[in-house]
């Protein structure tokens, strides 16, 4: 798809990189004049995400997690999140509200989150070889909000 | 994290950027608050929470739970609008009364 800017990160797997990633997807939204009630929306859901990177998909190592952030030319913020980590066997019941295997730490609702706070999401994995995250988020133009 | 006891009710002061990167430290020190003081009522205040993701909701989740087990009740104030839109999306208003938004 045309885009009109991107950019690409990649970091470790450690958790204190979740702010780091929230900052960054932030601050390259701006571009898009987001409200701060939108920009909340999409922090929110990158933070879970990287979480999701962090706890599930690279339990007991340190892995990559490259995080991209395109800008479409019809003000749509389209970030992919991609790990190389364990994968997801069973998508559907990961979507489940409250089914974690993350223990009492862990809420389970992640991508309940992701799913209601950005406009598409896509989920693809293949068990053992990683897993990745696909979102998009229209940020309405200041003269077309309500 | 700040805290006050006041006739067996204890108001729990949280802040910052609330995720699961500071998480594991935020709910063993709630958990190890309601332990020690075993209050009637535990008040998590929201005011000066910049940033919250679903890990807040485990945190609550458990204090929750802590304060059934001990037969009292938790209350959160003060939630910014981030915040509340979490705990909003991840249906919390049936396990626990939410208060009305305030302020931004």
């Amino acid at each position: 798809m045309k885009y009109e800017n991107q950019i690409q990160v990649t970091f470790p797997s450690k958790s204190v990189n979740e702010g780091l990633a929230r900052s960054i997807v932030a601050a390259f939204a701006a571009q898009l004049d987001p409200t701060l009630d939108e920009l909340g929306d999409i922090k929110t859901a990158v933070s879970e995400a990287v979480t999701n990177c962090i706890v599930h998909a690279y339990p007991n190592e340190i892995g990559i997690i490259t995080l991209k952030a395109k800008i479409t030319g019809d003000g749509v913020l389209d970030l992919t999140i991609r790990d190389k980590g364990r994968g997801i066997a069973d998508i559907d019941q990961a979507k489940t509200p409250l089914f974690t295997t993350g223990g009492a730490e862990r809420s389970g609702m992640g991508f309940t989150i992701m799913e209601s706070f950005m406009n598409e999401l896509r989920v693809t994995s293949q068990p053992g070889k990683g897993t990745t995250v696909h979102m998009k988020r229209k940020i309405v133009k200041r003269g077309e909000r309500p | 994290m700040t805290s006050y006891l006041q006739d067996k009710q204890l108001t729990i002061a949280l802040s910052g950027e609330i995720d699961h990167h500071s998480a594991r430290e935020t709910m063993e020190t709630i958990g190890g608050k309601i332990d020690t003081y075993l209050p009637a009522l535990c008040i998590l205040d929201f005011r000066d929470v910049t940033f919250m993701d679903s890990s807040g909701i485990a945190i609550v989740i458990n204090a929750v739970r802590r304060m059934r087990e001990i037969g009292g009740k938790i209350r959160l104030q003060n939630i910014p609008a981030q915040p509340y839109k979490v705990l909003e999306a991840a249906g919390m208003a049936k396990l626990i009364e939410i208060p009305e938004r305030s302020g931004t």
